[in-house]
Parts: structure tokens; C-alpha cells; sequence
């Protein structure tokens, strides 16, 4: 039972095995010690770059244009904004050229708080990335998906933003979600394919026989379902709204959960699906509220679904601050914890015009 | 030219002339592309395009330069990094000139953009011609990732990396000299500067502390020149030892070349003709005439045949259509992989 880098390492593997995978790059990502969250351990396309955001982008780009597949890694998104004009540059690449050039890349990158990573460490970037055209990006909240929605990122021929939530790096696999193919004993898949502490030279992973599959890139899954209220989320905060939705049923409050999975392109028939029914929406990321993907999709939920709504529709987000403060208190007043998203819940679903 | 991590200073006059059939190549393509940029300027400041960008002043150098390119598509062939000053290199490898009208006038069959860039903003995959981009600089760091799939394939494929001596203030071309001479890990780029010694309005002194800027490659092992890129019988030669040396050795070359800079920054400065500085047109002429390889007439003839050829074009061109409107969406997103394998 993999936990959610596990996954990950998993996806990469068979990327490589099957999906064409040329180089897997990054700061740290190659041995010894195979990426700073061990996402890249015992990979065999996998190498350390030089210490380079702007030549980590880049070289992937040129990789890219010349046949290759390569799968990068930026170790914290807090350090991806240096290569902004090259993330728009990879996303006009075939625009700009009329058809003419595509870009088949995958740009990982951890995102968010929820490990006291202090003030460059938690940013989010979904934010930044769902305003750069050209991008496909996806965000799992789970292992199954982290491992199904990287084989579909690796076989798309565009550039994927891959955005892996750094707080459920570590949280397992629940019920249902084993991949395919995968040992069930967490303690056996680990023995195969996690690095020993210490000298790893002579080390080789063991990899389970995997299957291949494909998560949609653009398909939403409800993971909850619920008659309420609609609650739209991705990344760390869906358990969270899940074990909201889950308390909120003691107060006779029933709420859909729905994992967005993508964030472009996204699924808006599933969103207005739901809202349509319940005719009442909470969308919930942990990014700073101003500008946040959310308020787009408040105002496509107003555009489109007014006349559904009994309740006007909520953004739970992050504070707008310049960061994540490191002290217990600091962080969790900066981005949504679990009670904060119950709240919304609760006002959503008993609101009243 | 030497071959060496030790820069050269720059020479003109003592490398061996051209073959005569070759120089009449030259100075063709140096011509055309000269009456080429003239005749878009013209049609910037006749209303036909919003803005002209390009290369004139550079034709001695970039003329050589897409004579010998192993021109193709894929590995197997040369990867080119240029920007927006390079028509001279694109007619040099067999593009239309008129193709370069259609992108000035953003019609819907420019072939480059189909109307949604600038003019110069090459693009062609046929020839491993990756997409020109207004931000500068930004194609060093691209270059190495070309090259290292060239190295990883074998063969005699390499990339050349092409912008100007302001841009060498980005981090890009230091992510260039970096990840082009990682010890083992060598990659075959041949990396080019060619200084006019302006960006925009800024002076070379204004921002370089350097000498040359190809000393910067010394520091990192790499193979360094600098060259008169006016005369193109000297970048001619300089450009073949640097392209033998990548393509056999493997591993990266930095070259600098000195070119003029002839209208000015783009048509936002003015798009005028500099009086003062070097016209490596007018000198190599100069040359072609007194070595009896061409005549005044016969040079003046051709000019006049090719500036009546594209102001007929431009009147064809006008008349093609623009791109309609709702095509905007058109090429966002592909649902197949063109330049590679899809699995």
C-alpha cells in the first residue's frame, strides 16, 4: 500500500519502463539520494542538474523540442518563480508557432504548507499556474491518483504542471486506492523500492509488476456524495474537507465532496452537475484568496448557475500574506484547517436568503 | 582562428579569400537579405506591419552561418537557437523571402506564426528551427537540452545558439556556459555573440566590465573565439573551425563575432540607416569589384532585380488573407506528439 511518493517514484518507473520517460531531473532528484522527498529514488533516467531553476526549465524545454520526454523537477515550487517567462515561453511554444512545435514536458513540483516549511517552503502556485496559458496542470490528493494522473501527464504532448501536495507526500493509500499491481504489505513495497538509510551505492529497487492507468486529465471525481451542499476542492485541503463533510453529517448536514484532480483543463460539468442539485457551492484551496483559481470559479458558478444558487457560493483560500509564517500558530492561521472549511460548510448549507 | 581556450583578437585581412563561386553565393544571400529588410522597413513605415525587428549589419555573419548548417529535421541535424535578427541565416537555408512579407504583414498563410507574431519570429520545425521569441536570451537556456539529446543519439548533430552581446547579461547565458561544460557531460553547442555593441540604447561599456565577452567561456574550459563578424569570407572560416570542433569534438564553443548594427534597435528607434557604422555589404562589394569577382553593374542589377521581385510580392501579399479572429483558440493545446514518439 503505497503512500503518495511512493506513487509517485511508481509512476516515474513505468514512465520510463513504458511511457518513453528520457530523463527524470532535477536538483537532488538523482541518486544518491533521489529527490529531497524520495519521489526520484532508484530511478534509472533520473539525474542531479545543476543547482539552476531557469536551466532545469529550460533544458527540459530543449529536450523536449528534440524528441525526448523529459519529467523535471523544481524541489519547491516557492523556487519556480525565477522561470516564469519559461514556463511562458513552453506554454505559447505551440501556439506561437501556429501548430508548428509542440512541448512534451512534465514539470513536477511540491506545493503548499502543512509540513512548518516556514515562509518558502508552503507557497502554493496553483494560482500562478492556472494563469499560464498553454499548461495542462494536475494536483492528486491520493496515491492512486498521484500514480494514475502522472502516467496521463508523462503521455500528454503538452506541458503538464504536475503540482504533488507536500503535506500527503507521506499519507497512505486508503481503501480501494492499492495500485494496480502493487504488494497490499506497506512494509513489503517498502523493502522493494525505498532507499536504504546509509551507503545506497550498490542499492537497486525491486519494482513491483505494475499496470498502467490513465486518471483523465480533466476529469473530476466526486469523492464524496452528498445532497447539501457542493464542496469543491484539490490538493491538502480535500481530506480535509472530507473529514468535515464526514463531522458535519452529526448536524444533519449532508455535503458532496468533489477532487477537482485538475485544475486546467478542468471539469466544470461536474461542478455544475452538483450544484445544480445541491444549489449551494464552497470552493476550497489553500492559496492566497486574491486572484485564487477559486474566485474564477465563483464567477463562472455566478455566469452560469445564478438561478441555481440559494446561497451565495464561498471561497475558503489562504491569507493573503507575503508568507507562511513558521510557529504552529502562524501557519495554521494562514491557510484553511479543517474547522475553517466546516464553517463555510455549515453557513453555506444553513444560509437563508 | 584558433581553436583554443585562449581568445583571439579579432583579424580581417590575413585569412585566405573565398572560391569566387562561393563569394557570388555569399553575396547573393547577403543582398537578398539586405533588400529583404529594407523592403519590410518600408512596409512598417508604409502601414504594412505594426513593427520591424530584424538584422541588417548582420548578413556577413549570418549568411556563412545558414550556409553551413547541416540543415534537417531531427537529431541527426543541426538545432537552432536564433532570435529575431536572423533572416539572413533562414534565407541562407532555402527560406522564401516572401514568407518573411507574409509574417511583417500578419497574414493568415505566414507561414512562422500565421500572423501572430512579430516579424524576424522564425519558426520551423523542417529545419530544427526552434520558435524565435521576443524575450532575449531566453534560447541559452533551451540550447543545452537540444544538445544533450544529440550527444545522447551520436552522430554529427549539433546546436547553435545565437543572440546579442546586451542579452549576455541574463542568467541564461550563464545557465548556457554551465550546463553546456559540466565535466563528463559536455554537450555539443556551438554558442554565438554576435556584438553590435548596442541593446537598445544601452552602450557596450554602459554594461560590460569584460573585454570580450567570450573570455567569460574561458573560465568554464570552453573552446573561445572572437571574430569579425563584417567580413564574411573571415566568419565564413571562423564559423567552419567552430562547427567542425562541436560537431567532432562533442563539447561546447563560445564565438564571438563583431557586427553592425545598420537601422538601428527596430522600428521603435527609428529604423534609419547609420551612416557611421561598418555596411559589411558595401565592403564585401567593394572586394567583389576589385578582385574582379563581380561588377558594379552586375551587383547593381541584382540589387534592382531583387528589390522590383518583393515590392511585387508585398502587392501579392497585401491582397492574402488575415487570420480570422476566431481561430485564437486554434493550437493551445496538441492531441498528438509531433516532435517525438507518442506512446
Amino acid at each position: 500500500m503505497a503512500t503518495l511518493v511512493q506513487a509517485i517514484r511508481m509512476g516515474l518507473h513505468v514512465g520510463e519502463e513504458r511511457l518513453g520517460v528520457t530523463d527524470i531531473f532535477g536538483e537532488d532528484v538523482g541518486p544518491p539520494l533521489g529527490g529531497v522527498f524520495t519521489a526520484t529514488q532508484g530511478l534509472k533516467t533520473a539525474w542531479n542538474s545543476p543547482l539552476d531553476e531557469r536551466g532545469v526549465i529550460g533544458t527540459a524545454m530543449g529536450l523536449a523540442l528534440a524528441g525526448q520526454k523529459p519529467v523535471c523537477e523544481i524541489q519547491f515550487s516557492d523556487y519556480i518563480y525565477n522561470t516564469i517567462d519559461l514556463l511562458k515561453l513552453a506554454g505559447s511554444m505551440y501556439w506561437s508557432s501556429n501548430g508548428d512545435w509542440n512541448l512534451p514536458m512534465v514539470c513536477m513540483t511540491p506545493v503548499g504548507a502543512g509540513i512548518r516549511g516556514s515562509i518558502y517552503h508552503s507557497h502554493s502556485f496553483d494560482a500562478t499556474a492556472t494563469h499560464i496559458p498553454g499548461w495542462k496542470i494536475v494536483m492528486p490528493s491520493n496515491p492512486l491518483d498521484a500514480y494514475g494522473l502522472l502516467l496521463s501527464a508523462i503521455a500528454d504532448p503538452n506541458p503538464v504542471f504536475y503540482l504533488a501536495p507536500k503535506a500527503l507526500l507521506r499519507v497512505k493509500a486508503g481503501p480501494g486506492e492499492l495500485l494496480p499491481g502493487e504488494p497490499a504489505d506497506e512494509k513489503a513495497l517498502s523493502k522493494m523500492i525505498d532507499a536504504p538509510v546509509g551507503d545506497r551505492t550498490t542499492w537497486k529497487p525491486e519494482w513491483p509488476n505494475l499496470e498502467t492507468l490513465f486518471v483523465p486529465i480533466g476529469k473530476a471525481k466526486t469523492v464524496r456524495p452528498g445532497k447539501h451542499v457542493t464542496v469543491v476542492s484539490y490538493g491538502r485541503t480535500l481530506p480535509l474537507s472530507v473529514k468535515a463533510a464526514d463531522e458535519l453529517m452529526a448536524e444533519g448536514i449532508d455535503a458532496e465532496v468533489i477532487d477537482l484532480r485538475s485544475l486546467h483543463p478542468y471539469d466544470w460539468e461536474a461542478i455544475a452537475e452538483s450544484v445544480k442539485r445541491t444549489n449551494r457551492v464552497v470552493f476550497v484551496n489553500e492559496e492566497t484568496e486574491i486572484t485564487n483559481f477559486g474566485e474564477h470559479l465563483i464567477r463562472r458558478t455566478v455566469d452560469e448557475l445564478f438561478y441555481h444558487l440559494h446561497a451565495p457560493p464561498k471561497l475558503v483560500a489562504g491569507a493573503f500574506v507575503p508568507g507562511i509564517g513558521l510557529a504552529d500558530n502562524l501557519e495554521r492561521a494562514s491557510v484553511p484547517q479543517k474547522n475553517d472549511i466546516a464553517e463555510a460548510i455549515r453557513a453555506t448549507a444553513l444560509h437563508t436568503p | 582562428m584558433t581553436v583554443s581556450a585562449v581568445s583571439v583578437e579579432p583579424k580581417t585581412s590575413s585569412d585566405p579569400h573565398l572560391a569566387p563561386e562561393l563569394c557570388i553565393k555569399l553575396h547573393d544571400t547577403m543582398l537578398k537579405t539586405r533588400v529583404l529588410e529594407e523592403r519590410l522597413i518600408t512596409m512598417y513605415k508604409q502601414g504594412d506591419g505594426y513593427f520591424w525587428i530584424g538584422g541588417p549589419g548582420e548578413e556577413a555573419f549570418n549568411v556563412p552561418l545558414g550556409m553551413l548548417v547541416h540543415k534537417g529535421q531531427g537529431v541527426e541535424h543541426d538545432y537552432l537557437h536564433l532570435h529575431y535578427r536572423s533572416s539572413g541565416t533562414l534565407l541562407a537555408m532555402g527560406a522564401d523571402p516572401v514568407d518573411s512579407l507574409r509574417q511583417m504583414k500578419n497574414t493568415a498563410t505566414d507561414p512562422y506564426s500565421g500572423g501572430r507574431n512579430f516579424a524576424g519570429h522564425y519558426s520551423a520545425r523542417k529545419w530544427n528551427v526552434v520558435p524565435i521569441s521576443s524575450p532575449i536570451e531566453v534560447q541559452f537556456s533551451m540550447a543545452s537540452g537540444t544538445a544533450m539529446a544529440q550527444k545522447r543519439h551520436g552522430g554529427k548533430g549539433i546546436t547553435i545558439v545565437q543572440g546579442g552581446d546586451a542579452g549576455t547579461a541574463e542568467g541564461d547565458f550563464a545557465t548556457c556556459l554551465v550546463w553546456s561544460s559540466r565535466k563528463g557531460n559536455e554537450v555539443p553547442v556551438l554558442m554565438i555573440v554576435t556584438n553590435n555593441r548596442w541593446g537598445i540604447s544601452t552602450s557596450y561599456d554602459g554594461q560590460h566590465g569584460e573585454k570580450y565577452i567570450a573570455d567569460r567561456g574561458k573560465a568554464f574550459g570552453i573552446a573561445t573565439a572572437v571574430v569579425d563578424g563584417n567580413d564574411p569570407e573571415v566568419a565564413y572560416h571562423a564559423l567552419k573551425k567552430a562547427m567542425d570542433y562541436v560537431r567532432t569534438e562533442r563539447r561546447p564553443f563560445l564565438l564571438e563575432a563583431s557586427v553592425s548594427r545598420l537601422y538601428g534597435h527596430s522600428s521603435a528607434s527609428g529604423a534609419n540607416f547609420n551612416k557611421v557604422e561598418t555596411d559589411c555589404l558595401a565592403r564585401f562589394e567593394a572586394k567583389l569589384e576589385e578582385r574582379g569577382v563581380l561588377t558594379r553593374k552586375a551587383m547593381d542589377d541584382l540589387r534592382a532585380k531583387y528589390t522590383q521581385e518583393l515590392l511585387e510580392a508585398t502587392k501579392r501579399v497585401r491582397e492574402e488573407p488575415q487570420p480570422d479572429g476566431k481561430t485564437i483558440y486554434d493550437f493551445v493545446f496538441a492531441d498528438r506528439n509531433i516532435v517525438g514518439k507518442d506512446h
